[in-house]
């Protein structure tokens, strides 16, 4: 089939400003698919010369309909599709969503699986982080400290995949527990990874700290006060960038973060150094919680005792008939969430991640919202974005940490 | 003595009553004439500096059809409140808090798409999730999950 | 190649002597070899399998061994589109256009599931695979595929361009 000519394609979005002729300002459209944005987002910029005056962001091209797909599947059949929201750091996504689900039902974890579930949410912040400075750096040039930050990541991907059979996309939390338990040798392992991922950005520090090309780039460029992070909705690394002591870990502790040792580090001018220096010294906090978290782990089981959520034990499902309609009932029912509704929310690599459980009681949810910091933050990035340089956007861009999945659910 | 959150609920009473408190956190309802006053006493009196989420339920047995819900948080307090007001389809709008918190613009255009709820004084609710042309709101739950409205013509492979 | 290879090919194209059709079986081998080793992807990535591309295309596993890793973040200098994540309604458009943007010969890879099928998303907002909006050459499935994976699917496209046939001209040109 010849394919229609290309003018029939329609623009699947309107800008919010057109252009004004001779002498107004020059449109410049960038993205959805640019190089230099990780992540599909589309800016409309409006531009005086070399400068930004007006920026027009549409979010939007990844959305694949999560809230409708969750409407139709059982409370524990949508953890996959949660896994893919923040897909960098989808750990952390599975422990909020779980922690949610568990809370409505009034299921308390065990403690093995609370200590293991924050040790592996500071495990995927470290991803998280490696990945945003990664290819933020990249963007800027720096083709080394981006090869050797990804080498330490896929050291971690590895070593998760161990853990959960997936590399990006694990599938690994449970409404009441986990999937499985940590494999024989794997915190050995992990000392190991930590070592090196502190050989590693060590070198990145010395490549990239002082270096006169990267502090001109992101010194005093897309600058935001707390106060107005705070008034745009900013929360995590770019709302503590601007001096701001807040961190959902600290303030409204959860896990069991109130059991561990640790510095919130902020920043002082609210500018893409600083939130480059934040991550990476948040990197290092965690480095230090789960060097922590490896002595605290206790022994025990994983997953809580209780018919509703957890599955019985394989053996007992081939062999006793309870145990083989809990689990039947489990698969094709799900879970019996009691009605009522929730809001618990988790301090992700980018902010706060909040779940909306609305439930009517049964296996399927009614309603599952996520508030997602990325999108929030999209909201409020032209802050950041007008004022400045046309090739100031893509640094700012890549501190801001735009994660598809999450902000277009 | 009591906490911060039952304090905080009695100053928040609606009609004399205290304001629920589920879940750690703290439920206000009220009438669709009334978010706006409420959300500007959270945001001025009580320190309510984050405006986290806006969203709708969609009830479609109920003569008052939406459920719209804010969370807010407080970073001084470290406390949360859900506002919740319910609106009918046939008058599907609440006022909109762009004036309180710039967060808001984005969020309410979500619910915009997704739910078609109305936000009076928010002038720019095009798509932002959706794209232009999308007819109806797929979080509706009369819109079928697998309906779809390609841009460009499906090829036959 | 000791054959002399005067006189133009197309204009003896009617004859098709032995002698022709050997040597222009000789030169789609080679200009095949050459291509194959010189694949310019262009990648259109959006979703979560692009933490996969960014681990396929730095050290690790490092598509430069198959000449395949210099990223053309134009589409008129490149000539595979690796589509690496969800395509959806809004996006189909933008897709669209990238790929009529490229020069002959141009190459489709659908990296993941989503770009292959849908993947798990069955509903308003996703494309139902890419081929739905191009023509698609090789499909990596996978939620996201293994970097080896990737690289197989590298491969046997490299082994499929090897094996067609290259002409000078075209019905489009
Ligand atoms: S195939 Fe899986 S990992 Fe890849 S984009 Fe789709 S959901 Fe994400």
């Amino acid at each position: 089939m010849k394919p229609p000519p290309l003018a029939t394609l329609p623009n699947p979005v309107r800008p919010a400003f057109a252009p004004e002729g001779e002498g107004g300002p020059v449109i410049v459209n960038i993205g959805p698919s640019h190089p230099a944005t990780h992540g599909t987002v589309q800016i409309i910029a409006a531009l005086d010369g070399e400068r930004v005056v007006r920026t027009d962001v549409h979010a939007g091209y990844l959305h694949r309909g999560f809230e409708k797909e969750c409407e139709s599947h059982t409370w524990h059949n949508l953890i996959p599709y949660v896994d893919r929201l923040n897909y960098v750091s989808a750990l952390i996504n599975d422990f909020a969503y779980c922690d949610a689900v568990e809370q409505l039902m009034g299921v308390t974890i065990t403690p093995r699986c609370r200590y293991l579930r924050t040790l592996l949410s500071e495990y995927s912040r470290l991803v998280d982080h490696l990945t945003c400075i990664a290819a933020g750096l990249m963007e800027l040039g720096a083709m080394t400290a981006f090869l050797y930050l990804v080498m330490v990541r896929d050291y971690m991907y590895e070593h998760l995949a161990n853990l959960t059979g997936a590399r990006v996309t694990y599938t690994y939390g449970r409404i009441g527990g986990l999937a499985r338990d940590l494999p024989a040798d794997w915190l050995t392992r992990l000392a190991d990874i930590l070592d090196k991922y502190e050989v590693f950005v060590a070198r990145v520090h010395g490549l990239i700290d002082r270096n006169r090309i990267f502090i001109d780039r992101m010194r005093d460029v897309g600058v935001i006060s707390t106060a107005d992070a705070l008034h745009w909705g900013y929360t995590g690394p770019i709302l503590r960038s601007t001096g701001a002591v807040l961190d959902l870990r600290r303030d409204t502790p959860y896990l069991a973060y109130a059991e561990l040792d640790f510095e919130v580090p902020v920043g002082i001018k609210g500018d893409n150094y600083d939130r480059y220096y934040v991550r990476m010294r948040e990197m290092d906090e965690s480095v230090h919680m789960i060097r922590q978290l490896m002595e605290m782990l206790p022994a025990g089981p994983i997953n809580v005792d209780d018919h509703r959520c957890t599955f019985p034990d394989k053996q007992l499902v081939y062999t006793e008939i309870e145990s083989l309609i809990n689990h039947f009932k489990l698969v094709m029912d799900g879970p019996a969430v009691p009605a009522g509704e929730i809001y618990v929310a988790h301090e992700s690599p980018n902010g706060e991640l909040g779940f909306y459980l609305v439930s009517t009681g049964g296996g399927v949810p009614y309603k599952v919202h996520v508030r997602a910091p990325s999108f929030v933050h999209m909201g409020g990035v032209h802050k950041m974005l007008e004022g400045y340089q046309l090739a100031d956007i893509v640094p700012t861009f890549g501190s801001v940490n735009m994660i598809g999945g999450e902000c277009d659910r | 003595m009591p906490t911060a959150l039952e304090t905080l609920a009695e100053a928040l009473a609606v009609d004399g009553r205290p304001a629920r408190i589920e879940h750690g956190l703290l439920i206000v309802e009220v009438a669709p004439d009334a978010v706006a006053m409420t959300a500007a006493r959270l945001a001025a009196e009580l320190a309510f500096d984050l405006l986290l989420d806006v969203t709708a339920i969609d009830w479609p047995e109920r003569p008052l059809r939406f459920d719209v819900v804010w969370h807010f948080y407080s970073t001084q307090r470290r406390l949360r409140v859900r506002l919740k007001t319910a609106v009918p389809e046939r008058a599907a709008a609440v006022p909109s808090l762009t004036t309180l918190y710039g967060s808001a613009a984005f969020m309410e255009r979500e619910c915009h798409d997704m739910y078609g709820i109305g936000f009076v004084g928010n002038d720019d609710l095009r798509p932002i999730l959706l794209y232009e042309g999308f007819v109806g709101h797929p979080l509706r739950k009369d819109y079928p999950k697998e309906r779809e409205q390609p841009l460009v013509p499906y090829r036959t492979p | 190649m000791t054959a002399d290879v005067r006189g133009d090919p197309i204009a003896h194209a009617g004859g098709r002597s032995a002698a022709f059709e050997y040597l222009t079986t000789k030169k789609d081998e080679l200009v095949g070899w050459a291509r194959k080793f010189s694949l310019f992807p262009y990648p259109f990535v959006t979703a979560c399998c692009a933490m996969e591309f960014m681990a396929v295309s730095s050290s690790p596993y490092d598509t430069d061994r198959f000449g395949a890793a210099l990223p053309r973040f134009s589409p008129r200098q490149a000539d595979l589109l690796m589509v690496v994540g969800t395509v959806t309604h809004k996006q189909a458009p933008v897709l669209r256009r990238v790929y009529e943007q490229m020069c002959e010969p141009k190459w489709v890879m659908a990296f993941g599931v989503c770009a292959t099928s849908g993947g798990f998303y069955r509903n308003y907002a996703a494309v139902q695979g890419i081929d739905r909006v191009i023509p698609v050459d090789i499909y990596v499935p996978g939620c996201p595929p293994r970097p080896e994976m990737v690289i197989d699917g590298i491969m046997r496209l490299q082994g499929m361009i090897a094996r067609s046939k290259h002409p000078i001209v075209t019905d489009t040109f």
